[in-house]
């Protein structure tokens, strides 16, 4: 019988995880002469964030694999000659690569797992906020620098926490973004929407979106008329688009996952809701399979980036970089993966000009970063943190989806091509 | 709002409650046979999506006429399972049970994973597609393709249970095994059929669902909540009830949604599963 050996290893398996939190103690490092530094990184590889955390674990490995080995033709980035760390006598990175599923807890444990026993001297993760949240927690207990690339919760740097550094520019601003582009758009074309509606997951990332959202409009004197939440994994959207759709609103701000994106088009589709416009809020709406998966449905949308392979007219490093990553793994970058990749080289540019792999050393140097727009491959001024670890040099960029492509649309002096508004009506698409 | 609205929400119930009965009749067989609770239902309706996406993509097989081969193909794989690993923990305590059956789960989910890339895959221009305008409401095509499907598979499993002598003895040891055993009826071999026939039906929603969701390894956790609510509600074991519980699961969760606010459609659906559990355990239809 199985019955016995099953309790045996589930009451072992209770019992090391019980002695893992019993041998947790702080961690301090080694500094001199070290051949390889060890970096942890935190990403979802399996469960339903799996498909964004194959694509974050390449650009990763794309990063480390330029500042080890270096690229042909690459020499604009902090560290692109291919010598390691210079200032640790040419140390490699190494990337010691955790799973947390999308799950807060594995996600908190899996960065414990990572400081006390693979020893690593810094943090980089974790896509999901709610992930980031647990997983930086450790780190500040712990006292291990921690690096988000891309997590956009505005709440992740309102901690006050000492050890937590954020390069991506977060939601807040983000929808101050949409806000901004809806107020110009006004200004500059005479279109401005009688009547705004909200449909956004209801994780953290939605629920707070939900209320800066209704806070903003009135600001932007903007007539907001519904606001629907909805859990992720859903089976069916009916009921929200038919709140939409009773509420009938002009444009729709929608902040949704992969597999709900795709859905709420689909039941968009099905149920003839047509709004002038959908505004989404990345995630979903920027993921390699939203396009590829419904075609010509997804014309017309814009969604907010911070990415976008268009840049690459105002940016050559951007092509560059997007080629080395394009014949390696046969897919350009997205806003995630080129944030991600970003993330990476401005810990490693921290922990060279630390010349240490002291944690105190590693954080007094991330404080201290500042890179300039040149040698990122964001759309952004630089990266620059300010006391509540917060990058206050990115920005955000709309693309709208067109000829099953994103085109940088806004701001509009970066802007690729003019924006098409209003989408047409799903009975009038061909 | 108005009455189409209402109206247009309750046909929408309907079809995805038929999927939702569809998924739960495959569980509620399985466990009315042999009282085990299989937490790797979720993951053979994956299989049956995929199995639909792969001959559409490679083949240009279009899932409904690929529909049959996949129902064969899962119910070949539910009656392995039940000979390769099922068997071996029938005696066992309820717990190891559990724990084999949620194993399979999580190794199903990692090999779809593995061969097939975490990536969000779609049947597009199927047989099936866009939406049709009936009396006013606006349907999906492959949703109302699905929704027959469903209506028409549970009536072929339902006529097999009561009208074959086969369906008899599945039937008969369901509701007792020693009895059954002492009239000459091979138990191992009901629980294997139930298994396939499991199996099958998860299947073959999978292809139903595949022409109109997104296809990807996780997508068994969107149903299996749900399923388990439907099988709770139709009583454990009873086909008739999961087919109609099914349905009433749909209709209740978007018209809650629809009445109360969406965010409370999950809401809805999870208090009456509580009221079931308190007030009528053995659910709508199950004998007490």
């Amino acid at each position: 019988m199985l019955a016995k050996p099953f309790r045996r290893t589930f009451i072992q398996a209770l019992f090391a995880a019980v002695a893992g939190i019993g041998l947790y103690a702080p961690f301090s490092a080694q500094a001199q002469a070290v051949a390889e530094v060890k970096i942890g990184v935190i990403y979802p590889l399996t469960g339903p964030g799996a498909a964004v955390g194959g694509e974050l674990r390449n650009a990763l490995e794309l990063a480390a694999d330029i500042i080890n080995n270096g690229a042909p033709g690459i020499t604009e980035l902090p560290l692109s000659a291919g010598k390691g760390l210079p200032n640790l006598k040419g140390a490699k990175v190494k990337l010691i690569f955790a799973d947390h599923q999308g799950n807060p807890q594995t996600g908190a444990t899996e960065a414990e797992r990572l400081i006390t026993q693979e020893k690593v001297v810094a943090l980089v993760g974790a896509y999901n906020s709610a992930v980031t949240a647990t997983a930086s927690q450790v780190a500040e207990r712990a006292g291990i620098p921690f690096v988000n690339p891309e997590s956009s919760s505005a709440s992740l740097t309102a901690r006050g926490f000492k050890w937590f550094f954020r390069v991506t520019p977060h939601d807040d601003l983000f929808v101050h973004n949409a806000f901004e582009f809806l107020r110009e758009l006004e200004a500059k074309k005479g279109i401005k929407p009688a009547a705004v509606a909200s449909l956004n997951e209801n994780g953290l990332w939605g629920t707070e979106t939900t209320k800066l959202q209704a806070k903003l409009a009135p600001d932007y004197k903007l007539n907001l008329v519904k606001q629907v939440l909805y859990p992720a994994k859903t089976t069916q959207l009916t009921s929200e688009v038919q709140t939409l759709k009773a509420a009938n609103p002009n444009l729709v701000l929608q902040s949704s996952y992969t597999a709900d994106a795709i859905l709420s088009i689909k039941t968009y589709k099905e149920l003839g809701f047509s709004p002038d416009m959908i505004l989404a809020n990345n995630a979903g709406f920027t993921d390699t399979d939203f396009i590829k998966t419904l075609g010509k449905d997804a014309e017309y949308i814009i969604t907010r980036e911070v990415w976008a392979l268009d840049l690459a007219g105002s940016n050559p490093l951007i092509k560059k970089v997007n080629d080395a990553y394009n014949s390696r793994y046969k897919i350009n970058f997205t806003g995630n993966s080129s944030r991600t990749f970003t993330g990476l080289m401005v810990m490693a540019d921290a922990i060279n000009r630390a010349g240490s792999t002291e944690p105190e050393a590693i954080r007094a140097a991330l404080a201290a970063t500042d890179l300039p727009g040149s040698k990122l491959i964001m759309p952004w001024k630089g990266v620059k943190f300010d006391a509540t670890g917060q990058n206050t040099l990115g920005q955000g960029i709309l693309v709208q989806i067109i000829d099953g492509k994103y085109n940088t649309v806004w701001p509009f002096a970066m802007a690729s091509r003019d924006v098409v508004w209003p989408m047409p009506k799903w009975e009038q698409r061909k | 709002m108005t009455a189409e609205i209402l109206l247009q929400t309750l046909a929408s119930g309907v079809l995805i409650g038929l999927i939702y009965a569809l998924v739960a009749i495959g569980l509620t067989m399985i466990f009315g046979v042999m009282d085990i609770v299989n937490f790797a239902h979720g993951e053979f309706l994956m299989l049956g999506m995929y199995s639909a996406f792969w001959l559409f993509s490679l083949y240009a097989l279009d899932p409904l006429l690929t529909l049959p081969l996949t129902v064969l193909m899962l119910f070949a794989f539910g009656v392995l399972l039940y000979q390769v690993v099922i068997k071996r923990i029938i005696a066992a305590p309820m717990l190891s049970q559990i724990f084999t059956t949620f194993g399979l789960m999580i190794l199903l989910r990692g090999v779809a994973q593995f061969l097939w890339k975490p990536d969000f895959r779609s049947i597009e221009n199927s047989w099936v597609a866009g939406s049709a305008k009936i009396a006013g409401i606006q349907l999906g095509k492959p949703q109302l393709v699905a929704g027959l499907g469903a209506i028409v598979i549970t009536a072929v499993i339902h006529a097999f249970l009561t009208r074959t002598r086969l369906g008899a003895a599945l039937e008969a040891t369901a509701s007792d095994k020693e009895a059954a055993q002492l009239m000459g009826i091979d138990s191992h071999r009901m629980f294997a059929l139930a298994w396939g026939i499991g199996a099958a039906c998860a299947g073959a929603a999978g292809v139903l669902l595949a022409t109109f969701f997104p296809i990807f390894p996780e997508v068994g956790a969107n149903f299996i909540l749900i399923a388990f609510v439907v099988v709770n509600l139709g009583g454990f074991g009873s086909v008739t009830g999961a087919f109609w519980a099914g349905i009433l699961v749909g209709v209740i969760e978007v018209m809650g949604g629809l009445l109360l606010g969406p965010q409370y459609k999950t809401a809805v659906v999870l208090v009456l599963f509580l009221a079931v559990l308190m007030f009528r355990p053995q659910g709508l239809m199950g004998k007490a």
